[in-house]
């Protein structure tokens, strides 16, 4: 089965609208604005501290933000007394980045996979409850008999299964993966991404796939968003954001993501569309400095100052004057392609725009 | 095994066994390793969590755990360094060899200055007064492009990015114009643009100060830009060492073949399914019959259970002359 085909784009599961979060005063997270349609998959790329697990944590409301609107089926989770929005969470799950971290260390693997169960669907007996999670297990790949083991017992791949197991017991609709691969071996990588995959055509749950690893989201995802310092800076659906990337931000993060020579007989390695020279990767030896420093802004222990101008100007080769006193908005440069940059038309129009 | 007594190489490491002591009982990390490391040349160890990779380095530096012994040898320019006292081993590490870790936080000491740290590696090792130190140091950051050195002589650790933190780690590394550099994991901690920037400064100071550099890593993709050759370990033991060129085009032990096949691609088709490993590497400590990837391997046979394989001299279809060495019974290329 496709994945594609359980996508469909007429109801909208959850709309984004406008979500900032500010940590003691500092703005982290502007404005995001983006929806996320039943059965689909959205990739969420960036580096570390541009607003990613915020998102995510927002949109949960496990973190609190300070402006903006998550509809949730019709419902604003950010208006819900927390009360009325207990009974959502059983649709909400969230899988984390440490796979043994996220586990409780003093339950055993059944306590924990049951947990969900005995919460929102209390009317299970002990028996339906255990044949419920022994059933789970088995889905994820783990064998039912080692229900009574505790976490330490097993590997890392082996406890992001086990985090996998809690968070889809209930069936839920939408699946938040905060880097659920980025701790494991490329070996282990694959078997967790498909088995997320397959648990996914089974029950038509929406995912949100958070990863700095953009080959595994390009094979995960139906759309792509790409984050920079607290704002999407390009929305786009999979094969456009590797085909034609436009914010220079995106080009430079497919450029600088180092490749393996391909085996014998197997096709060429990924080149980054040459729109433009790459900007990472630093000047020739010898060359001039170059400044880390736009990196440290943009971490979250140091947010950019606010609301003006892009955040990238200063690591991007064609900032222009508008650059450094308007915040880009996002605009559409293609159908379902989003960009925020100022010369987003030149960069579409011709395939090499002049350096300023 | 003596094939490594070669006087050229720097560094050479003979019949390595890295074990560690448990309350009940005892484990293998590293399982009679041998590897040469020749000057100026660029030897990449590649291999999944816990195959022993780090430890290698652990055991040469004199770093290992408490609970760890190591047999066998290591040489540095001839003498042997395994086990000896450490007045011996300060002659060397930290001036002719030197390591980069992972974490560029922890790697630092936080509460003093960057200038004290780096100066501090020349006042001890080279002799050299403070103040000339500090002259040399700041020098060395500007060596590694990290702007405005002058100021970050003054600051500390917490002051600085990620990325800045490993250019000062490996400006420190370098400042002894060492023979051999040991980077484990350099640019895992760090964010891919960043990774970028830091393999480019590896490969700008190998050109400048002719260092050799071992490569710890467990991606191929950044061992793919720098390495000479390249050395895959499996549990504990050495399974595949090749021309690094070679081993991407005809991997031979088919735990290669199937790592390089599990990285996921940014081109050509996309697949439904990422392809994967089945199975679990061996856990430390799991005894070990045979070759120790049979259980997870496509090609094992009756054979693979009961002999383990050695590493020998492997078939060169291509005759390109580099000494290919491969431990199966049956490699890809039969």
């Amino acid at each position: 089965m496709n994945v594609h085909a359980s996508v469909s784009m007429n109801d909208l599961l959850l709309g984004v609208t406008d979500l900032c979060v500010e940590f003691g005063g500092r703005a982290v997270l502007h404005g995001v604005t983006f929806d996320l349609y039943p059965g689909e998959t959205l990739g969420l790329v960036g580096e570390s501290g541009s607003g990613k697990s915020t998102l995510a944590r927002a949109i949960l409301r496990l973190i609190r933000s300070s402006k903006g609107s998550v509809v949730w089926r019709g419902r604003d989770l950010m208006a819900c007394e927390p009360a009325a929005l207990r009974p959502l969470r059983r649709d909400l799950q969230i899988v984390f980045q440490d796979p043994l971290a996220s586990l409780n260390p003093r339950m055993t693997v059944g306590e924990t996979i049951a947990e969900p169960l005995r919460i929102f669907e209390p009317g299970l007996n002990a028996e339906a409850r255990k044949a419920r999670v022994g059933g789970m297990l088995e889905r994820v790949g783990l064998a039912a008999d080692m229900i009574g083991r505790y976490p330490h017992e097993f590997s890392g791949g082996q406890c992001q299964r086990i985090g996998i197991a809690r968070a889809m017991v209930l069936g839920p609709q939408l699946l938040i993966c905060d880097e659920p691969v980025s701790s494991l071996d490329v070996s282990i990588q694959g078997q967790i991404v498909n088995l997320l995959l397959d648990l996914q055509r089974g029950v038509g749950t929406a995912m949100l796939f958070i990863s700095h690893n953009l080959a595994v989201v390009r094979h995960v995802s139906h759309r792509i968003l790409v984050m920079y310092s607290g704002r999407l800076v390009e929305i786009a659906p999979r094969d456009a954001l590797f085909a034609t990337p436009v914010h220079p931000y995106t080009r430079a993060l497919l450029a600088a993501v180092p490749v393996a020579p391909p085996p014998h007989g197997a096709a060429e390695p990924y080149r980054a569309p040459s729109v433009a020279e790459p900007q990472v990767g630093g000047p020739p030896i010898g060359g001039p400095p170059i400044d880390d420093a736009p990196l440290r802004a943009a971490s979250a222990a140091s947010p950019p100052a606010a609301d003006f101008g892009c955040a990238f100007r200063d690591r991007c080769a064609y900032a222009v004057g508008i650059c450094g006193t308007t915040v880009p908005p996002l605009e559409e440069v293609a159908a379902g392609h989003w960009v925020a940059c100022h010369r987003s038309r030149e960069f579409t129009a011709s395939p090499l725009p002049p350096k300023d | 095994m003596c094939r490594n007594a070669d006087l050229q190489s720097l560094l050479s490491i003979d019949d390595l066994t890295v074990g560690f002591s448990r309350p009940n009982r005892s484990i293998s990390a590293v399982r009679q390793v041998s590897l040469a490391v020749a000057a100026r040349e660029c030897v990449a160890i590649v291999g999944e969590s816990g195959s022993g990779k780090t430890q290698i380095f652990m055991a040469a530096m004199g770093l290992l755990a408490g609970n760890a012994t190591a047999q066998g040898s290591v040489r540095f320019e001839g003498a042997e360094i395994l086990g000896a006292p450490p007045p011996q081993l300060n002659r060397i590490r930290g001036s002719k060899l030197t390591m980069v870790f992972q974490d560029p936080m922890t790697s630092l000491t936080p509460h003093l200055k960057i200038g004290t740290q780096l100066a501090e590696v020349l006042v001890c090792h080279a002799g050299k007064s403070w103040s000339e130190a500090r002259v040399a140091a700041r020098r060395m950051l500007e060596r590694v492009r990290v702007p405005d050195p002058a100021r970050r002589l003054n600051q500390y650790p917490h002051e600085l990015s990620g990325g800045l933190r490993q250019r000062v780690t490996i400006g420190m590394s370098l400042l002894c114009e060492p023979l051999l550099v040991i980077a484990d994991e350099p640019t895992t901690a760090l964010d891919v643009t960043v990774q970028a920037q830091i393999i480019d400064l590896l490969r700008a100071m190998r050109a400048q100060i002719g260092m050799a550099l071992v490569l710890i890593s467990h991606d191929l993709g950044v061992v793919a830009g720098l390495a000479d050759r390249i050395l895959v370990m499996y549990a504990g033991r050495i399974v595949e060492s090749a021309d690094s060129a070679e081993l991407f085009r005809h991997p031979q032990h088919p735990y290669t073949a199937a790592l390089l096949k599990c990285i996921p691609s940014l081109s050509g088709p996309r697949l439904e399914r990422l392809p994967t490993l089945p199975g679990q590497p061996p856990q430390p400590g799991d005894p070990l019959e045979g070759c120790a990837f049979a259980p997870r391997c496509p090609r094992a046979a009756e054979r693979c259970q009961a002999e383990r394989p050695l590493l020998r001299d492997a078939a060169d279809p291509l005759g390109s002359g580099i000494t290919r060495r491969v431990a199966c019974h049956f490699p890809l290329s039969s």
